[in-house]
């Protein structure tokens, strides 16, 4: 039998690689160029903890459940994840009894070790925090990730299990004939399908209305972001939320898996057309500033890299859109705004699951689980890393100074599937350092070229227009 | 890992880094010098104009003809050196450095290190503009790189952001090069870079210079379409209603080099302003086995500054290895009106002679420089893009440094 998944954020890469544990034939379809570059690419990366949504909801269900497989799938994928921990803090009367309320919907959901703290235990533990601070409720069980790295292990182990990948290649159709899914048209051709798998993001409305259903009706929702550099990460240790309003979680500061922070990210909603709408604005970014100020007064705002945002897909219904359809065989993964990255594990478990159950499909024997992530010499014991340069001197030339990449790794991830110098970075973090490519560009520019066998015209950042340089200078 | 014991660990082959092991060598210690680079030469070898080597020479040279009369003086110095070696950690215990290569891991013994590493650009994510993140934008640094030594046309249509003279001298490059110069906007109300770079990089050739004005956005989803620029009041906030959208599809920011500290942070104290660890008159740091000089201790305009400040490092750091350079009694240097960028941070009382370096905020005339009311040099025009050169020796070195502190300030005469 053969699956069609549309879509290689996280939510589509787990769920392939969870259906590739069955006897099933499966494709999966990506428009852009490479996995991950949705709404997957421009988020928080935090894994919660749960308490943040009402009980009763599906994000409540897959909450938990999703924090819960982390250790796992960090572990079979190779892919970043530390439980930092975290706190919501309480500046007012008001927020201290949102905390209660937010304690009493983890506990109904199932999330283990909240505490509240007095401000003095913050303080001993967080002395960067704002003190005005009157109380936090700590969550231990909330961890970051990076959530690219997710689509980009999972279909490369999918891949290790017969998986068939088309990337640049748009859905523009579904079959459906006696009110089941009979086939998947893309701009390049016709895939006769047996099941669909709905999990085209900021898309998935545009995707069920081609199987003929109606909602969930989707509008983006952006939230913008200020990113300060590798070396500033250790000024704040935990996740730090504000106490949550009516719309979103709040302006944040928390310290990412490179060593970086993170501020941001804030909520305003856009027209339903504005589904590219990722730029930033000045106003926003005042905003996030101000945000993470008020929870952390002195920030290094001077080692600012970067400022980017991302697009929630917002439904009326605020939940996620899961599982199966009017349409037999079609099945959704759709509306997954915050907490999707957390709850996608334990949605493509049981997604995968209820297929295999609904389609009588027998569970392989010999599926692998684990994906080795390409070494990071910088990381390894100096035994290991003079072992690879014996094996190949370019495992001894750094090419990113910042996060000390080498040439070895940048040549492995483009043998791994990577075209574009987004996709090198992405896979390798060459060129997100303080630095922010001003000294690598050029030389991943010329191995991209070299191992593609293109001119170095012709590689772009990103696909479609974004090249790089536009030709040769005059001789 | 082999462990290799040295007297002088040079790291950064640029000009400073060339200098200082020269002079390190020929004052008799066992000296190395690492380059990560594949050449040594630093940002010498991408600035193919001329404008180098006025003082040092007595001839206007381009940047690589400065850079191989520098490596023939390296060669002929007898230090060893070592390409394609990254420095990845300086560990204070020690000391030892940390280093790799094709060739693999390295471990150093150094009895004294020169800090040499250079600058790095300000990147456009540190500017927080808003828009979109289109491919097209480059820091000068790496389009000159691109134009220069990978012979690729950034784009076709630019705008440059900041008028220091890195910026201006891209400009009349890439106008050379055929591409179509739109403007050079300047945030502040006068020209970053030298004046003469004003006439004969933009003037010569008709490209506008937008003083008081900066990006407010960034267009373009895949390549840069265009940017939107803004004028900008005293405080530097963009006056709404100025805006206007200037097509280009490329965007070239020369918005700042910063000293890269980045594997010496966490050992050294640095100097605020400068960014660079703090360096008394003979280049040492106050961890006194660890030197540094050139674009790592604070930006300069001049290669002949950086190289000669190499030599003393390097030379210093020999006499350290020897056992020679006892500690003075350290006297800070204290910014006092209108001094921004300062070298060195204090005196310490050893030295026979120093030389001093400071920057301007803003243009002014008719000022003077006063060291400690001790010396006091008159200034008839000082410009931020040139930097002030004031020589400390003989008696008034000797009367600076029985001081508890320096003061120095630029006033009206
Ligand atoms: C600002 C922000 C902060 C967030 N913070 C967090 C957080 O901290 N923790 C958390 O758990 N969640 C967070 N989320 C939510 C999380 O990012 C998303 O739930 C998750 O990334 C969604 O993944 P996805 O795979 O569904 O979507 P996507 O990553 O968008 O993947 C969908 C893919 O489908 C492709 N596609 C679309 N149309 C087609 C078509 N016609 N044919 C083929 N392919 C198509 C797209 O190109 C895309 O790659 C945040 C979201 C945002 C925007
Ligand atoms: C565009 C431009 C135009 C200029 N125009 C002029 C001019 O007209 N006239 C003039 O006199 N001056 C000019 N200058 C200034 C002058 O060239 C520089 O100030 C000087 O060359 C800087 O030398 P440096 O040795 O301090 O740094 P760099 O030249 O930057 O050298 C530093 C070296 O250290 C190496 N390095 C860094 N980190 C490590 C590590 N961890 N391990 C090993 N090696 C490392 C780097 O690869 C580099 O080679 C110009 C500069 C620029 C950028």
């Amino acid at each position: 039998m053969r699956i069609a998944v549309i879509g290689a954020g996280a939510v589509g890469s787990l769920i392939a690689r969870e259906l590739c544990r069955y006897e099933a034939e499966v494709v999966l379809f990506e428009r852009a160029p490479d996995v991950g570059w949705g709404v997957t690419k421009a988020n928080s990366g935090i894994v919660h903890a749960g308490f943040h949504d009402e009980p009763g909801t599906t994000r409540a269900r897959f909450c938990a459940a999703g924090n819960a497989l982390y250790p796992e799938l960090a572990t079979d994928l190779e892919i970043p994840f530390r439980r930092t921990g975290a706190y919501v803090l309480a500046f007012t009367t008001e927020e201290l009894s949102v905390l209660e309320e937010l304690r009493e919907w983890g506990e109904v959901n199932g999330v283990p070790g909240l505490e509240l703290h007095r401000r003095e235990e913050i303080l001993a533990r967080e002395p960067r925090v704002n003190p005005e601070v009157r109380a936090g409720l700590w969550s231990p069980t909330v961890g970051i990730t990076l959530p690219w790295e997710i689509a980009i292990a999972a279909v490369e182990n999918a891949l290790d299990n017969g998986l068939e990948l088309h990337l640049g290649e748009p859905v523009v159709g579904i079959e459906v004939s006696g009110g089941r899914v009979r086939a998947v048209r893309t701009d390049k051709g016709r895939y006769p399908v047996e099941a669909v798998v709905n999990a085209a993001g900021l898309f998935a409305d545009h995707i069920a209305q081609m199987a003929g259903l109606e909602g969930p009706a989707l509008h983006p929702r952006r939230g913008e972001y200020v990113l300060l550099d590798e070396t500033t990460g250790g000024l704040v240790n935990v996740v730090l939320f504000p106490a949550p309003t009516q719309v979103s979680k709040g302006i944040l500061v928390l310290p990412t898996v490179d060593g970086g922070l993170l501020l941001g990210p804030n909520a305003h909603d856009l027209p339903p057309d504005a589904r590219e709408a990722t730029e930033t604005t000045r106003e926003g970014l005042e905003e996030v500033i101000e945000g993470a100020v008020h929870l952390v007064p002195d920030l290094p705002l001077h080692k600012t890299v970067k400022t980017f945002a991302g697009l929630r897909p917002e439904s009326p219904q605020k939940d996620f859109v899961l599982g199966e359809t009017e349409v037999a065989g079609f099945y959704q993964a759709a509306a997954m705004r915050s907490p999707g990255l957390t709850a996608a594990p334990a949605i493509a478990r049981w997604l995968a699951h209820e297929i295999a159950l609904a389609h009588g499909l027998e569970e392989r024997t010999d599926f692998r689980p684990v994906r080795k992530r390409i070494p990071h010499p910088a990381d390894l014991p100096e035994a290991e890393w003079e072992a690879l340069i014996r094996k190949d001197p370019r495992w001894g030339r750094i090419v990113c100074f910042c996060n000390r990449v080498t040439e070895g790794e940048i040549v492995e991830a483009i043998r791994r599937g990577a075209r574009t110098l987004d996709g090198v970075k992405f896979r390798t973090r060459a060129g997100f350092g303080r630095c922010q490519g001003g000294f690598c560009t050029d030389r991943i520019l010329e191995i991209l070229a070299r191992e593609l066998g293109a001119e170095p015209w012709e590689v772009t950042a990103r696909g479609g227009a974004s090249r790089i340089v536009l030709g040769e200078a005059r001789p | 890992m082999r462990t290799y014991t040295v007297d002088v660990l040079v790291v950064g082959g640029g000009a400073a880094g060339m200098a200082a092991a020269a002079a390190a060598a020929r004052e008799g210690a066992r000296t190395v010098l690492l380059e990560r680079g594949e050449r040594l030469g630093g940002v010498l070898e991408q600035c193919i104009h001329p404008g180098f080597g006025l003082h040092r020479y007595r001839e206007e040279l381009t940047g690589p003809e400065f850079a191989h009369r520098m490596r023939q003086e390296l060669d002929d110095s007898g230090a060893e050196v070592l390409t394609g070696a990254t420095v990845l950690e300086i560990l204070p215990d020690g000391p030892a450095v940390k280093v790799v290569s094709p060739k693999g891991l390295k471990k150093f013994r150094p009895r004294a290190v020169v800090w040499a590493v250079g600058a790095r650009e300000r990147p456009f994510g540190a500017l927080r503009i808003p828009g979109t993140r289109p491919s097209g934008v480059f820091t000068a640094g790496l389009a000159q790189r691109l134009l220069d030594l990978e012979g690729l046309l950034p784009g076709r249509r630019a705008v440059i952001l900041g008028s220091g003279d890195i910026g201006l001298i891209m400009a009349r490059r890439l106008h050379l090069e055929g591409v179509e110069v739109r403007a050079v906007l300047e945030i502040q109300p006068f020209p970053g870079g030298l004046t003469r770079n004003v006439v004969q990089c933009l003037r010569d050739f008709g490209i506008p210079l937008l003083l008081s004005h900066t990006v407010a956005e960034v267009h373009g989803r895949e390549r840069l379409e265009g940017i939107t620029a803004v004028r900008v009041d005293e405080h530097r906030h963009p006056i709404p209603g100025t805006e206007r959208r200037i097509e280009a599809d490329t965007l070239i920011l020369s918005v700042g080099l910063i000293p890269e500290v980045r594997l010496i942070e966490d050992t050294v104290p640095l100097d605020p302003v400068n960014r660079g660890p703090r360096v008394n008159g003979r280049l040492q740091t106050e961890v006194p086995w660890l030197f540094a000089a050139g674009n790592c201790v604070a930006v300069f305009d001049l290669v002949d500054t950086v190289a000669e400040l190499g030599e003393r490092a390097g030379a210093s750091a020999a006499r350290y290895a020897r056992g020679e350079l006892p500690p003075g009694k350290p006297v800070p240097l204290v910014r006092g009106e209108n001094v921004v960028s300062l070298v060195p941070s204090y005196l310490d009382g050893t030295a026979e002679s120093a030389r001093m370096y400071l920057r301007v905020p803003r243009p002014m005339e008719g000022v003077a420089v006063d060291v400690g009311g001790v010396v006091r040099r008159r200034v008839p025009v000082a410009r931020p893009a040139e930097m002030i050169e004031i020589p400390l020796d003989g008696d008034a070195l000797s009367e600076l440094s029985q001081k508890e502190r320096i003061v120095v300030e630029v006033k009206p005469k």
